[in-house]
């Protein structure tokens, strides 16, 4: 019998905050700019210019950590943190070591064996780096620092996750509390939400932590999920073949499905902090807590609730629903237009969840406006459109944002209940198939699906299938 | 002088700081650290038990900005300050992770 390895794993969480600013200049955020067209003497490093503090950042970062059950240090400051690195121009990055604004909280995670606490060691602000692109034409690297100076705040975890089941739980909830906020849009794939995962093995039982590692590169849920699992493998080879574990940073490849160390001894990791004498201390007031609590708007559990009790939804609706920011957004702003939620539950449930997989997309990539959902659920309503015809004009509002009401009139999707046209044509598909009509008077039922089935063909899908049925056995019994 | 710097910390030093020095600028490098220290040992003769820490110098706090952009594309000057440049972009060294 083996021993047996429990993996002990602590995160620490880089979040892009929405800010239209950078964290210490006036430079624009926004994203696909092309190289340094969103930069200034501040953001490249330039010798004597002087770094001002965007209050926006200390509000969102204020946001998140009483969203987190955090306490605030109210005398909270900037350090330097020291390195050398061409995506870094001033050869330090202004971070907060001695008093980060947040400390101490917590988020509750739902697992396989019940609720769990998962511990928030700190939460500070600092800002991003530039971005490096190798140049293989000529071998040398290029630096565009467009993100150079963007805000982050790095959510620093307890060492409190046992697996990668727990791992991804924590992120997702950090991710809905941080979208709710509106403090961040928190897209791995993009990198405004990036975490590192601190992993370390120990025997079943034992008291102290093993030697960790620090693992990067890891841009969606799955990668993590891999590298948890690839890591904890490595370190209990390591373990069993009576080697050691030594403290290092990975890089993660997602693709090899295995990683390797990062930097070498002349990179040593010595940051030499200090406190940054550009930058003055923020006090934060307990009005302006006060201010920043009442302000929070209404996060996902409330609005989980709010859901079943107001719009009468199933608990699975509402967990689907608020399940993404977004996605809550468009139901209420479509309810709004249209005061039928179940209806605008079931759209977005079944038909956009279903459009969604197929495009390998996620619930924020919906791009429709609610204007044209709510008017495709009243063309249903009023009997405009049938069922089938409406699932087809929501593909194309999914798609293209049609609206639907002038789709529907362009395509000739109107239901057809002019009972002369459809008396017609189901004579004529009687006419055709004697077997059926025969079928149906010795009795088979299934005689008179195919005869509206065909109607429906013939109807190209526009006829109104209650009528079709009508007609159909009127017709059928009177043969 | 009190403080001798050792080789290996001067070595270190070097490596963090990026720098290559001949076998002269080190003993020199050597000599000014420990006096640097030296200096530091007499403020620390200082009784500061009753002394709030400082991290500024000036008794101000709270100098914020509003979130409104207020820079343009300024890429051309920015660049002037490059020893080289591709595409819009600083040229610097292969450097790869």
């Amino acid at each position: 019998m083996g021993k047996q390895y429990e993996t002990v794993i602590g995160l620490e969480v880089h979040v892009e905050l929405a800010t239209k600013t950078k964290i210490f200049c006036g430079c624009s955020t926004e994203f696909g700019g092309a190289p340094n067209t969103h930069t200034c003497p501040v953001c490249t490093g330039m010798p004597g210019s002087l770094p001002v503090l965007n209050k926006q950042v200390v509000e969102y970062a204020l946001a998140v950590g009483l969203a987190t059950n955090c306490k605030i240090h109210q005398y909270c400051k900037f350090d330097r943190k020291n390195y050398f690195y061409p995506d870094n121009p001033q050869n330090y990055q202004i971070s907060q070591l001695y008093l980060p604004i947040c400390h101490d909280g917590w988020v509750e995670i739902g697992t396989a064996a019940g609720k769990k606490k998962i511990g928030i060691h700190e939460i500070h602000m600092e800002e991003d780096a530039g971005k490096l692109v190798h140049d293989e034409w000529e071998d040398c690297s290029l630096v565009d620092y467009n993100r150079s100076g963007v805000p982050l705040i790095e959510i620093v975890s307890e060492p409190d996750m046992r697996s990668a089941d727990e791992v991804i739980a924590y992120l997702e909830k950090l991710r809905l509390i941080i979208q709710y906020l509106g403090a961040s849009d928190c897209k791995l794939q993009e990198g405004s939400m990036r975490a590192d995962v601190n992993l370390s093995v120990r025997e079943t039982g034992a008291k102290e932590f093993g030697t960790r590692t620090e693992m990067k590169n890891l841009n969606s849920f799955k990668a993590i999920a891999r590298a948890i699992e690839g890591e904890r493998n490595r370190q209990i080879e390591l373990l069993e073949d009576g080697r050691k574990v030594i403290q290092e940073t990975r890089r993660w490849d997602d693709n090899k499905e295995s990683s390797h160390a990062m930097r070498s001894k002349e990179d040593a990791q010595d940051y030499r902090y200090f406190p940054d004498p550009d930058l003055v201390p923020v006090i934060i007031s307990d009005e302006w807590i006060a201010r920043i609590q009442a302000q929070q708007p209404e996060l996902r559990t409330e609005k989980l609730g709010r859901y079943q009790t107001e719009y009468q939804l199933p608990q699975y609706d509402a967990e689907i629903l608020t399940g993404s920011k977004h996605l809550a957004d468009i139901f209420e702003e479509t309810v709004a237009l249209c005061n039928r939620p179940k209806e605008v539950s079931n759209w977005l449930m079944t038909d956009g969840m279903r459009l969604l997989k197929e495009h390998g997309q996620e619930p924020e990539d919906i791009s429709f406006a609610p204007e044209n959902l709510a008017k495709l659920v009243e063309l249903v309503d009023n009997n405009v459109i049938n069922r089938t015809v409406a699932r087809s004009v929501f593909e194309a509002v999914f798609a293209d944002n049609v609206d639907p009401s002038r789709y529907v009139e362009e395509k000739g999707l109107k239901v057809v209940n002019d009972t002369n046209q459809l008396r017609q044509v189901i004579e004529k598909i009687l006419q055709e198939n004697p077997q059926s009509v025969a079928d149906y008077k010795a009795g088979k039922q299934k005689a008179m699906g195919f005869v509206v089935g065909q109607t429906m063909r013939a109807m190209k899908g526009k006829a109104d299938p209650a009528v079709v049925n009508e007609l159909a056995k009127e017709l059928l019994e009177n043969e | 002088m009190a403080n001798i710097i050792s080789d290996e910390t001067i070595e270190y030093v070097g490596i963090l700081a990026k720098l290559e020095l001949s076998p002269e600028e080190k003993e020199a490098a050597k000599r000014d650290m420990g006096k640097m220290l030296d200096y530091i040992d007499k403020l620390n003769e200082l009784d500061t038990s009753g002394a709030e820490p400082m991290s500024h110098v000036f008794p101000v706090s709270n100098v914020f900005r509003e979130d409104v952009v207020t820079n343009g594309d300024d890429r051309e000057n920015m660049l002037k300050n490059a020893p080289q440049q591709k595409g819009g972009a600083f040229k610097v060294p292969k450097t790869v992770e």
